[in-house]
């Protein structure tokens, strides 16, 4: 086999992966809500709209000492 | 310690909301006197022959770019990290001196970067790289400007409240390590002085590669400058502002994070369009075309995203000058993203290079969308920092349709013109001579560059009132409370 022939089935197969790994990733985001310990990702976006600084956080940041 | 109620600390945003107008009418109107110029070369001789120097459109027109991309929108992006950096990760500037600090610093020395930029700009001191004109010592500077404000922006980071980084966050953070590695290797350079036993200006220096090589480091930097100086910080905007001011959700926060990995992963590839048709290899001019056209799909999934979230709330669009502005900045973020992928196709490209039409392109997705959305931002800002009511909303509205007249005249004549000027170009009889002359072209093309200086000068029209609006907001407007600021931004008449 030429080079040539090598890096085409390398393109073919990358892209195929490529396409596993997005699809794979939509998988996980849309299945984490549900399982036990998941969080529906969706609720992220009030991180936006709850924004004062006293509001209570989403998923609060334990590394933080409480003030 | 005096007991009171933990705040956002202001203070940074404030200044660079500050030079955010002031770097904006400057580059605006370089650009409206270019634009002249274009029309009526006269113009290049506007203060006598013995200044044209100063004034002739070779000199200005880095000063237009490099005021809008790096006074402009850069000092954008950080008015708007220093106010939502610190929101959506509940933490305040004042709870870290040291981060306050390297904020006053940030914003110190970039005023420096900014004098030193319009001088040698003005004095004709360049590297000739387009976006890129900066000689050493001033990258050197620029580099540690940034530095700095990586700094801020993970220290902030590490002290947050919020263990979730909301999406506008990644595309800051996106913004920071894209132009840092960008910024550098196309900066690589050798100072000649030093290089050569002192031959030359000190400060002088040649790049680092030559030719072919040169030209795709410089596009890959070119082009990736437009995606994280003028899309991915501006959409880390819209996906904070516009839920914010609407009061609605972001329609799918799961599309908003597919849709970043895939401008992260397609757009570092695109820039071999811009050298479709030279000495590039083939084969990485094709992947310049391909991964442009796979380009739409990451963008749409923003722009479709942010039109979505109005679902239902619409009415909010004919109320609000403000959600108007924002609708309008993804509108026209949809149409540049599918614009410049068709420039992109081989065969398009044939005929638009080197013409008006990608000036046109530039300009509708600038003045559309980067700098509408800087707008609203800063409107939607303002009364929060200053405590104070927008001064008026009639004026916010005159402003809006005076702008985006002026992008459609920009628009809609250099498509005409550039289109005109390649079909003209390619033009030849049964022999294969050329039908046209280059002064042919320039004939044809006045009226349509008359035209987009009108339409330039009614965007800086929009500017001044926009720069009056925000000036009043400061200092004159109605105060407001904390309580009328959750949501909508209030106005008064």
């Amino acid at each position: 086999m030429d080079i040539a022939t090598l890096q085409a089935y390398g393109y073919f197969f990358l892209t195929g992966f490529l396409v596993v790994v997005l699809y794979a990733y939509i998988y996980h985001l849309y299945t984490r809500r549900k399982s036990n310990a998941g969080i529906d990702y969706e609720e992220y976006s009030n991180i936006a709209l709850d924004d004062d600084i006293s509001a209570t956080p989403i998923e609060k940041n334990e590394k933080r000492e409480v003030q | 310690m005096e007991d009171r109620p933990l705040e956002y600390d202001y203070t940074i945003a404030k200044l660079f909301m500050y030079s955010t107008i002031v770097l904006g009418i400057v580059g605006m109107l370089v650009g409206v006197i270019l634009a002249w110029e274009m029309a009526f070369p006269a113009v290049n001789t506007m203060l006598g022959e013995g200044l044209a120097e100063y004034t002739n459109f070779s000199r200005l027109r880095p000063l237009h770019t490099d005021a809008v991309i790096f006074g402009f929108t850069l000092s954008g992006i950080w008015a708007t990290w220093y106010y939502v950096g610190q929101r959506v990760l509940k933490v305040s500037m004042a709870e870290s001196p040291f981060l306050m600090f390297l904020g006053k610093l940030h914003f110190t020395l970039y005023m420096v970067g900014v004098v030193l930029i319009v001088g040698s700009l003005l004095m004709g001191i360049t590297t000739s790289k387009e976006y890129a004109e900066f000689e050493w010592p001033i990258d050197i500077a620029i580099v540690i400007i940034w530095v700095i404000w990586g700094m801020g922006l993970f220290g902030l980071i590490g002290i947050r409240r919020e263990k979730s980084l909301y999406i506008s966050i990644w595309y800051y953070i996106a913004t920071f390590l894209g132009i840092a590695m960008l910024y550098i290797f196309n900066n690589l350079a050798i100072p000649t002085y030093f290089a050569s036993d002192g031959i030359g200006a000190w400060y002088h220096s040649v790049s680092m590669y030559s030719g072919t090589n040169d030209a795709i480091v410089q596009w890959w930097y070119g082009h990736n400058a437009v995606a994280f100086g003028f899309t991915v910080p501006i959409v880390a905007m819209i996906y904070y502002f516009l839920p914010k001011e609407s009061g609605q959700a972001v329609y799918s926060y799961k599309l908003s994070i597919l849709s970043f990995w895939g401008l992260m992963f397609v757009y570092i590839w695109a820039g071999g369009h811009h050298l479709l048709f030279s000495t590039v290899p083939d084969w990485m001019q094709t992947m310049g075309s391909v991964f442009s056209i796979v380009l739409i799909l990451p963008s749409w999934g923003s722009a479709i995203n942010m039109l979505l979230t109005m679902k239902g709330e619409w009415q909010q669009v004919a109320e609000s000058p403000l959600i108007k502005f924002m609708i309008l900045a993804s509108t026209f973020y949809l149409f540049s993203t599918l614009e410049g992928p068709i420039q992109a196709i081989k065969s398009v490209n044939a005929l638009a290079h080197f013409t008006d039409w990608i000036v046109g392109h530039v300009h509708d997705g600038v003045l559309g969308w980067v700098a509408f959305m800087i707008m609203a931002a800063l409107f939607h800002m303002a009364p929060r920092v200053f405590k104070r009511k927008i001064y008026s909303k009639s004026l916010m509205n005159t402003q809006f349709w005076i702008q985006t007249l002026g992008v459609i005249l920009y628009f809609t004549s250099m498509w005409i013109a550039g289109i005109t000027q390649g079909m003209m170009w390619r033009a030849h009889d049964e022999f294969g001579n050329l039908a046209y002359s280059f002064i042919d072209t320039v004939t044809v093309l006045h009226p349509y560059y008359t035209i987009r200086a009108v339409g330039g000068t009614l965007y800086l029209v929009g500017m001044f009132i926009f720069a009056y609006n925000m000036f009043k907001t400061m200092t004159s407007s109605e105060r407001v409370d904390e309580s009328e600021l959750q949501n909508a931004t209030p106005m008064g008449a």
